[in-house]
């Protein structure tokens, strides 16, 4: 099988998958590499991926993260299992889509402007994109494969989507457990022994403590920040 | 887009970011005014915090204002185009959409039009935030036909008299006489009459100040959207310098405001007998409102 979507860097600008001739994968079949698969060939070669690759994540999108829908617990509940049946994965989330400027805090979320900063700093080999909005998730899914090495894997409710590594279309709460056991069993197959283990909790930066802050803390961004109360600020860069 | 948007699943919640975790629970999603409005900004997590804006900016001043005084931030969508304050406009915890070079008052239409067929039991506020070059200038045409049409939403021009953006060129609303880094020789016709065309337009409620005072700029941004709600296009037009361009010191920034409303920008409010009808109703609810909450707290305490 030939693979048409590689893991990166594919470089700058990379052509889009559709325009290498791949097309989204028919009901009840899956994308791998950009060709149609089986879904549990390509279950199980995301299973092996984010066994095998370092430091595995999954970025939950807003469809997941807000509860904004009736099976969203049930998803999330399932979520929470498969990353707990992954030896060391994290969960860092993309709650929303605006842009994050001056600085975007990437231990703690990913955004999909920039997603590659977050894959870069983390060193992430394998991801797993699971309930971001399918535009969003398709510019995303294109920068990481233009701009790092990571493995991505997209878990779609709709069509799928052609830029991942690995794209299983229709999925849902029962599916997302059927990927989990997939993973208990590649986990077995390979040897590894892990016990079933939560995630950490987000490591999000501490509150700046504004009376004790200064101005040299913010580095290069120095310039961008507005003046304390009753500041005054006589000298700009 | 509604308090569902913004309510975690309770499995996620210590996987969010801490930013995210008090926008929920200290921001001002489903309060009043008094528990988190412009009267006591600092004291909750506010919609906009950080953003890269130049430092002493007047304009990011007044955009965390517009945000402290929605009237409903959960039923709010925001649009704006290329210009200094989108980049402000779009961190906020509002959906945002950014225009194509100053169609931002046509997709409102569209987008109003939208929320009332799709929504016809609620309140979806839309309000176009953009510079005096997007609204008055690359946008003009779209901006006064939307008016003539008397599409249902608010229009904030943030008339900073100068594209900052793209360093210094003279604007419609530049002043006579104004010498910008792009303009040596000094602009040679007046400012556009902004208010005087929101009015020949059909704008309902129309209010050109500079907001030095915040409770009132608050008052008049929540008016506006008030009267958009029930009777017809409003208008805000307001004075937000640009200190980089016109080379104000930072700490001169608020004098300065305060020199322009003695001046070109002196508070002036217009509105139709239909749009005071609706502002004098609200305000009598929000009084009764205030009013309830106080004795209910008396109540309490005692």
């Amino acid at each position: 099988m030939s693979q048409k979507v590689t893991v990166g860097p594919a470089g700058y600008m990379p052509k889009s998958a559709p325009s290498m001739g791949v097309e989204l994968a028919p009901e009840g079949q899956a994308l791998l590499y950009g060709n149609c698969v089986s879904e549990e060939e390509a279950m199980r070669d995301a299973a092996r991926a984010m066994l095998t690759r370092d430091n595995p994540t999954i970025f939950p999108g807003p469809q997941v993260l807000w509860d904004w829908k009736e099976d969203v617990a049930q998803k999330a509940e399932a979520i929470l299992e498969l990353a707990s049946e992954i030896p060391n994965c994290k969960i860092i989330p993309m709650p929303d889509y605006r842009p994050k400027y001056p600085k975007i805090d990437v231990k703690a979320e990913i955004n999909p402007n920039h997603p590659n900063l977050t894959i870069l700093d983390n060193k992430i080999k394998a991801c797993i994109f699971v309930g971001v909005h399918c535009h969003y998730a398709n510019l995303s899914l294109r920068m990481i494969r233009g701009g790092t090495d990571c493995y991505t894997i997209a878990l779609c409710a709709y069509m799928g989507h052609e830029e991942a590594m690995a794209s299983i279309r229709d999925l849902h709460a029962e599916d997302i457990r059927k990927l989990r056991d997939i993973v208990i069993e590649e986990r077995e197959k390979l040897g590894i022994k892990w016990t079933a283990k939560m995630p950490p909790q987000n490591p999000s930066l501490p509150k700046e403590e504004f009376e004790t802050l200064n101005a040299a803390d913010y580095g290069e961004f120095r310039s961008l920040l507005m003046p304390r109360r009753g500041e005054q600020v006589a000298e700009v860069e | 887009m509604s308090m569902k948007y913004i309510t975690p699943a309770e499995t996620f919640k210590k996987y969010l970011p801490k930013d995210y975790v008090e926008l929920v629970d200290y921001g001002p999603f489903g309060k009043s005014q008094e528990e988190a409005g412009p009267g006591n900004m600092g004291q909750f997590k506010e919609l906009l915090e950080e953003h890269p804006m130049c430092s002493g900016c007047w304009m990011a001043y007044f955009i965390r204002v517009i945000f402290a005084a929605l009237p409903n931030p959960e039923e709010t969508v925001t649009l704006g185009t290329a210009g200094c304050g989108r980049l402000a406009i779009s961190q906020a915890a509002v959906p945002f959409i950014y225009g194509n070079y100053g169609d931002q008052n046509a997709m409102a239409s569209g987008l109003t039009r939208a929320f009332r067929l799709r929504f016809p039991e609620k309140h979806k506020d839309v309000i176009t935030i953009a510079g005096d070059g997007g609204t008055m200038d690359i946008g003009f045409s779209m901006t006064m036909h939307s008016w003539i049409r008397g599409e249902k939403f608010t229009t904030i021009m943030l008339d900073n008299e100068v594209y900052g953006n793209t360093g210094g060129q003279e604007s419609g609303m530049s002043p006579q006489g104004a010498v910008l880094k792009m303009a040596p020789e000094g602009k040679k016709f007046g400012k556009m009459p902004a208010t005087d065309l929101a009015k020949a337009a059909g704008c309902v409620y129309i209010v050109r100040l500079s907001p030095t005072n915040i409770k009132k700029a608050a008052q008049i941004i929540r008016r506006a959207i008030f009267v958009a709600r029930e009777v017809g296009p409003t208008f805000i037009h307001a004075y937000t310098s640009c200190n980089i361009e016109y080379s104000i010191p930072t700490e001169e920034v608020f004098k300065d405001a305060k020199e322009k409303e003695k001046g070109r920008f002196s508070f002036d409010e217009y509105m139709t007998d239909a749009a005071r009808e609706v502002i004098e109703r609200v305000e009598a609810e929000e009084k009764a409102a205030r009013k309830a909450r106080k004795e209910a707290m008396k109540a309490g305490a005692m």
